[in-house]
């Protein structure tokens, strides 16, 4: 091993982890954005406001919003970043988008829903089996995601 | 929570003093305000007019647009339609408030005054200047921290207080409170964009996290303006309002992290062309 194999190996290396975080950031605020739009705004399930959210809540639901807005900014601009340090497969950053997609909606369903109460998935029902469905496509996000990510390891080492 | 029988009816009575309370003296405030405008527009355009024509540097057009834009939209909520019925209705003062507290200083911040000046004035008073940047009130104001705390925490005394009442049915209230939101929002955005070169720059790191919990801060505010509406201010009234500023704010604040975002890019890259491209900081 010659020493500029290995210094480029690195720049890879790190382009693709940077990369990596880059999507999840993406797919973290995309799936907050289609919370957002789809349940709020389309099927009017959620609330805007449930007047019913405690103010521990209520604060943690205005970082939150925050978090997504700069989210899906950062998320671009570190891509864009990445890129220009070094090469990225297409898996790597799909793998890392699914990963955020699903690591937010498991949140939101858990600790926005169950834990800090903000609003519900919908109101005037049995809860229960909206809450697994919720809790049950952020698991799918999420695995999916993984098994992308090994992917490409896999092709990296070989 | 205010009681939602009360509220309708004392917000009743307020409508019928509101109408005269747009008496020629008060109207003229406005009008007066219109004049330091003015001269701004004139004093930067024509500097930067005199640039162009020396012919060393030129002053790029969008900078006058820019301007032009900021004075112009802080105009409007003085004067004109807007400013008429941000007097009687709660949602449209929200409207003028954006404009003039978020919108009108992100586009004087990008038309970068403070370079213009620095270029244009004489040796003797673009040096006055510059140590007057360096001086420690402005220091102060201009850290990003205290600049948030001034920006939001005035828009938390004026919402959750009586004053939300008042700056709706006093015009020179109103009048007074636009001033201090488009001064106070400058200095917020300048904190946290570098447009203009500004002495003690605070590091990424921390203006970013000053932007997420400003952000939080509004939105929260925009969810209790929604809930809990201003005294003397219909439930539905507030709702609007609440609504006007969640989501107008988020415009203006994606328009503002894509500035900052874009700022650190262009800082990273001319770090990974001088380091050969490893072991670079990120923005966090």
């Amino acid at each position: 091993m010659n020493e500029t194999s290995t210094l480029r190996v690195t720049r890879r290396t790190i382009a693709r982890r940077r990369a990596f975080w880059a999507t999840f950031l993406m797919g973290a605020a995309v799936m907050a954005a289609v919370d957002e739009i789809v349940f709020h705004q389309l099927l009017r399930w959620h609330h805007f406001y449930d007047r019913s959210t405690t103010d521990v809540g209520l604060v943690s639901d205005g970082v939150l919003h925050a978090a997504e807005l700069v989210a899906l900014v950062a998320g671009f601009f570190l891509l864009a970043d990445a890129l220009r340090r070094g090469a990225v497969d297409a898996l790597t950053m799909w793998s890392g988008f699914f990963v955020g997609a699903g690591a937010f909606q498991i949140w939101d369903g858990l600790v926005d829903h169950k834990l800090l109460r903000v609003h519900q998935v919908r109101y005037d029902v049995v809860l229960l089996p909206y809450d697994v469905a919720w809790v049950a496509a952020g698991v799918v996000l999420l695995v999916l995601g993984l098994l992308l990510g090994r992917r490409t390891d896999g092709e990296r080492t070989t | 929570m205010t009681d939602a029988t009360v509220v309708p009816v004392m917000s009743g009575v307020l409508s019928v003093t509101r109408e005269h309370d747009h008496g020629g003296a008060v109207i003229g405030v406005a009008w007066l305000l219109l004049l330091p405008l003015a001269l701004a527009a004139v004093a930067y355009l024509g500097a930067a007019a005199a640039e162009r024509s020396h012919g060393r540097r030129s002053w790029p057009w969008y900078r006058d647009v820019a301007w032009s834009a900021g004075l112009a939209i802080v105009a409007v909520t003085l004067v004109g339609p807007l400013a008429d019925a941000a007097h009687g209705d709660l949602a449209a003062h929200m409207v003028a408030h954006l404009l003039a507290g978020m919108l009108a200083p992100l586009l004087l911040v990008a038309a970068a005054p403070v370079t213009l000046a620095l270029r244009s004035l004489d040796v003797g008073p673009a040096r006055r200047l510059s140590r007057l940047l360096a001086s420690a009130p402005l220091r102060v104001l201009t850290h990003p921290v205290v600049a948030a705390t001034i920006a939001v925490g005035s828009l938390w005394l004026l919402y959750a207080t009586p004053l939300a009442a008042a700056m709706r049915d006093v015009p020179l209230v109103h009048e007074l409170v636009i001033v201090h939101v488009v001064i106070a929002g400058y200095l917020f955005t300048a904190s946290i964009v570098s447009v203009d070169p500004a002495p003690h720059r605070a590091g990424y790191a921390l203006r970013l996290g000053v932007l997420v919990l400003a952000i939080a801060a509004h939105s929260v505010l925009a969810k209790h303006v929604f809930a809990v509406a201003p005294t003397g201010t219909a439930i539905v009234e507030a709702e609007r309002a609440g609504l006007v500023m969640y989501y107008g704010g988020d415009a203006v604040e994606l328009v503002l992290l894509i500035a900052f975002f874009a700022e650190w890019y262009r800082s990273a890259g001319r770090r990974l062309r001088v380091g050969g491209g490893h072991a670079l900081p990120g923005p966090g």
